[in-house]
């Protein structure tokens, strides 16, 4: 690292240089937006990566009960921004597996939308803006995550991966999971934001004591008590908090493995 | 219920620092992830509720506190009391930023404990005390050594069993300070633990009031911090090159070194020059100067042709290059590693073709000691010669970066670990450092590629007349083609050798030499040549490396002793010729052959033409790079 760059310009360059690798090994690439304020920064830096102009598809799996302030956001910053936007749908929840807790069931439809996306446009890369310290099975992710044709992630034969060496499979109907984000932590994200100016759903601020530090589904997501109605005062309450991201989705708290079935079946 | 740990809230850290990475190793059981979980808890480093859930998930299970289970975020991993693949964990200890990698200790996982440990710039090696020094403790600290984690704490855990015992504890810190003396690495601090009971973790402990070392967070506190590359030569590993209307930009990432607007850099093999005019970026354009570790855009004049793995480096400071290189590798593969082999070897952004061409030493993991084999077993480590099919651009292999090869197989999986050490010791076969035009650029301007075609077969099986008839097609097509056949040459360059098996070896290896000279000048070598025994091929193959095709003309002895078109067999059956192949000498038929014409059943003319349709493929240039244009991807919609 030059003695000249900041922990978060480090953070920016590894990215970057993750997307490029993902943009030459892997045809076709798509990129999900989720419109949080990981996938925000995700495509953020795919514009600096690429100067300016993402070169592939960004990809919204639509579950049809987001907020509507992240309808609005979606289709302003596509236009602002000049992406090539699809929208995936979900299946109703009648059709997923029934032994999953009620919100895991309820969650697990974006993982039956973005699978059928995936097939349909035969992609062969989904970056995807998950982080290490978000929850314990994302901190063993690898940047480049091999998806069999099934989709599920494999995690008890994770391949290796060192030396910024990644490695694409060539099975048919695999696809690998990039995760250019894995080493970013919740408070680096908020102050690349700060840093760089990027907008953000005004759902993450501060409304009557309470603010989404998470955002997902409108029945399965929850605020937490929250003065912070700045980017400069999320930042300063994270520095304090003790209380995990994801507190307020409920998907994660069911059972002891409900999240981590999710993931294997192929869930972010 | 929750689960049962989600790392820890980010706390304030200098701006400019980036976390120091350390990595937990040691055999399986030893207790790395419960020296984790309890180093987080007496830091008062938990996130709200993970305690409560770890204790949940112990009670049910039946476990008092499983401190393990704050890091084992896996069903399988807590249902099997086992780390399956590498945690990864912000901490904080006195303001100062660190990531802690909890990798696995069983064997099976030792793809995952280097994907851990390969960026890490410490460790702390964990070892049973009670148990001492045991096999993945001696895999560990050799993959630390070969990865380049050169700091490193060692942890005596379970130190509650030896009830403290100096003398007993003592004894293994003797025996890990050998261990780790002969890989060259001088830990830290030695520190007895009770990571279950939390003594030497956080707080000094009255049961070991005879230690007069650090507590484990003191030694972590004093590492020292990661060094910056950017004191090296300048390189550069292109990744892509990208086009916006008119202008072209060179991407990739700055693997050490500096480099400015202005700079005059070589580029590649070729050593082309040109001169950076300006460093691009989006929203705004960026610093006109950067350093080790930044992605940058560059436009370049003149617009010289440059590809993705091409090196951007200084003229005054070029890396070095050969087609041999000497390697120690960390081998991943669940089965062993064979002479021949072919791999990818990938290098920064490079990319190339190499073949094992020779095992030099292979460690024995009891003891670290190295000795020679034939091949390199499961997760093993050993010494071997990578020949490539071109010359490599590379930086011997340091701690901070250079040299860092990875072997990839042909279903795209990481197979090994290749730090490159240097040139192969022996016969170098390049040409010399300044030569002006490669075996490449030969190919691209004549069209085709120089390459060693080795005929081996009975005498009379066919080998001399179809490598003539395959000289004269050849060149009738244009094709600088020439045969170099075995009697011909001992009445020359090998006219000093005589039929004895020494002297049937060194014939073999003079005319592999001479083979691959003429091949990489560029010209289409048929050699024609017994070569009874495959070892002699073996060694052929070794000389030739990439340029190298054995060609099987097969028939059985009768039919060859019916042609005998020089008397020879008559001969050898009246008792003139001891040690005649295929009479009382014995011929082993290559077992994989690149090629196989069996002249007993084949016309010689059908032998012919497949011969000749096998050596257009062979030396057809592969993957031409047309020049500029069409090798950019061009962004869409630009």
């Amino acid at each position: 690292m030059t003695p000249d760059m900041t922990d978060l310009d480090h953070l920016e360059s590894q990215s970057i240089f993750i997307l490029r690798e993902a943009y030459h090994r892997l045809k076709p690439l798509a990129m999900l937006w989720s419109l949080g304020k990981d996938s925000n920064v995700c495509v953020w830096l795919a514009r600096k990566a690429f100067l300016g102009q993402v070169p592939f598809p960004v990809v919204h799996v639509d579950t049809g009960k987001k907020f509507p302030e992240m309808y609005a956001f979606r289709e302003r910053y596509a236009k602002e921004w000049g992406l090539d936007l699809i929208v995936g749908t979900c299946p109703p929840v009648e059709e997923i597996d029934p032994s999953l807790p009620p919100a895991a069931r309820s969650a697990a439809r974006k993982t039956a939308g973005l699978a059928a996306l995936i097939e349909r446009h035969r992609f062969a890369g989904v970056i995807a803006g998950i982080r290490r310290d978000e929850q314990a099975t994302r901190a063993k992710e690898r940047v480049f995550s091999p998806r069999g044709a099934s989709h599920r992630w494999d995690v008890r034969n994770q391949p290796p991966e060192f030396w910024d060496q990644f490695v694409a499979p060539i099975e048919d109907g695999a696809h690998v999971r990039v995760h250019p984000l894995l080493a970013w932590r919740e408070v680096d994200i908020w102050r690349y934001i700060a840093r760089e100016k990027i907008p953000v759903v005004d759902l993450y601020f501060s409304r009557d004591g309470q603010r989404y530090r998470s955002l997902g589904d409108q029945d399965i997501t929850f605020p937490v008590a929250s003065a912070a109605g700045t980017v400069e005062e999320i930042i300063a309450e994270l520095y304090a908090s003790r209380e995990p991201e994801r507190a307020g989705r409920a998907m994660d708290h069911e059972s002891e493995d409900a999240f981590e079935r999710l993931r294997v079946a192929g869930y972010l | 219920m929750n689960a049962p740990f989600d790392p820890l809230p980010a706390a304030p850290l200098p701006a400019a620092e980036m976390p120091t990475p350390i990595v937990i190793v040691g055999h399986v059981d030893h207790g790395k992830s419960t020296l984790i979980g309890r180093l987080l808890h007496d830091t008062d480093s938990l996130l709200a509720g993970k305690l409560e859930a770890a204790r949940l998930s112990s009670e049910k299970r039946g476990l008092g506190i499983e401190w393990s289970f704050l890091l084992d975020s896996l069903q399988a991993e807590r249902d099997q009391g086992v780390t399956i693949d590498a945690t990864r964990i912000p901490f904080t200890l006195g303001g100062r930023g660190f990531v802690i990698v909890d990798a696995p200790g069983h064997r099976q996982f030792l793809r995952n404990m280097i994907t851990g440990a390969a960026g890490a710039s410490a460790a702390v090696l964990v070892i049973d005390v009670a148990e001492g020094v045991r096999d993945q403790t001696r895999r560990h600290a050799m993959l630390l050594r070969l990865v380049g984690v050169a700091e490193v704490i060692v942890v005596l855990n379970k130190a509650d069993l030896l009830a403290f015992d100096r003398a007993r504890i003592d004894a293994v810190s003797t025996q890990i300070t050998a261990l780790l003396a002969s890989l060259d690495i001088a830990p830290h601090a030695i520190i007895p633990v009770s990571a279950r009971h939390g003594d030497s973790i956080a707080t000094r402990s009255s049961h070991l009031a005879w230690y007069d070392g650090p507590t484990l967070t003191e030694a972590l506190a004093a590492l020292p911090r990661p060094l910056p590359a950017v004191s090296g030569p300048l390189r550069l590993a292109v990744q892509d090159v990208y086009r916006q209307g008119e202008r072209r930009f060179v991407v990739g990432r700055i693997e050490s070194g500096r480099l400015a607007a202005g700079d005059s850099v070589a580029i590649g093999a070729a050593g082309h020059r040109a001169t950076i005019t300006a460093l691009a970026g989006w929203p705004t354009p960026p610093a006109q100067t950067a350093g080790a570790g930044q992605s940058v855009a560059l436009e370049l004049a003149p617009e010289v042709v440059v590809t993705r793995g091409d090196l951007l480096y200084h003229p005054s400071a070029a890396p070095l290059r050969a087609r041999r290189l000497a390697t120690r590798i960390f081998w991943l593969r669940q089965e062993p590693l064979r002479l021949g082999e072919s791999f990818q070897l990938r290098l920064a952004t490079a990319e190339y073709k190499v073949r094992v061409s020779a095992i030099e030493r292979v460690v024995r993991i009891d003891d670290l000691s190295a000795e020679a084999g034939t091949e390199v077993p499961p997760e093993g480590f050993a010494d071997i010669t990578l020949t490539a099919a071109e010359e490599v651009l590379f930086d011997p292999f340091r701690p901070e970066g250079g040299g860092r090869g990875v072997l990839v197989d042909g279903h795209q999986h990481i197979v090994g670990g290749a730090p490159i050490l240097g040139i192969a010791a022996g016969r170098e076969h390049v040409f010399p450092l300044d030569a002006a035009v490669s075996h490449t650029q030969r190919a691209a301007a004549k069209g085709y590629r120089g390459a060693v075609f080795w005929l081996t077969g009975l005498p009379g099986a066919g080998k001399s007349t179809l490598a003539r008839q395959a000289e004269q097609r050849l060149f009738a097509d244009g094709i600088d083609a020439v045969v170099l056949d075995g009697d011909t040459l001992r009445t020359g360059l090998n006219a000093d050798l005589g039929f004895s098996p020494r002297e049937r070896e060194e014939n073999v290896r003079r005319t592999a030499e001479v083979a691959r000279l003429m091949a990489e000048a560029g010209l289409v070598v048929i050699v024609a040549l017994i070569s009874p025994q495959a070892a002699m091929r073996a060694e052929a193959r070794r000389i030739g490396g990439d340029l190298f095709h054995e060609i099987h003309i097969a028939a059985d002895v009768a039919t060859c002793e019916a042609r005998d078109p020089k008397g020879l067999y008559a001969k050898a059956r009246a008792g003139a010729l001891p040690g005649f192949t295929g009479i009382d000498g014995s011929y082993e038929a290559p077992a994989a052959p690149d090629l196989r014409l069996d002249t007993g059943r084949l016309s010689v003319a059908a032998a012919a033409e497949a011969l000749i349709t096998f050596i257009a493929e062979a030396i057809a240039p592969k993957g031409a790079v047309a020049e500029g244009e069409e090798a950019a991807p061009a962004l869409a919609r630009l």
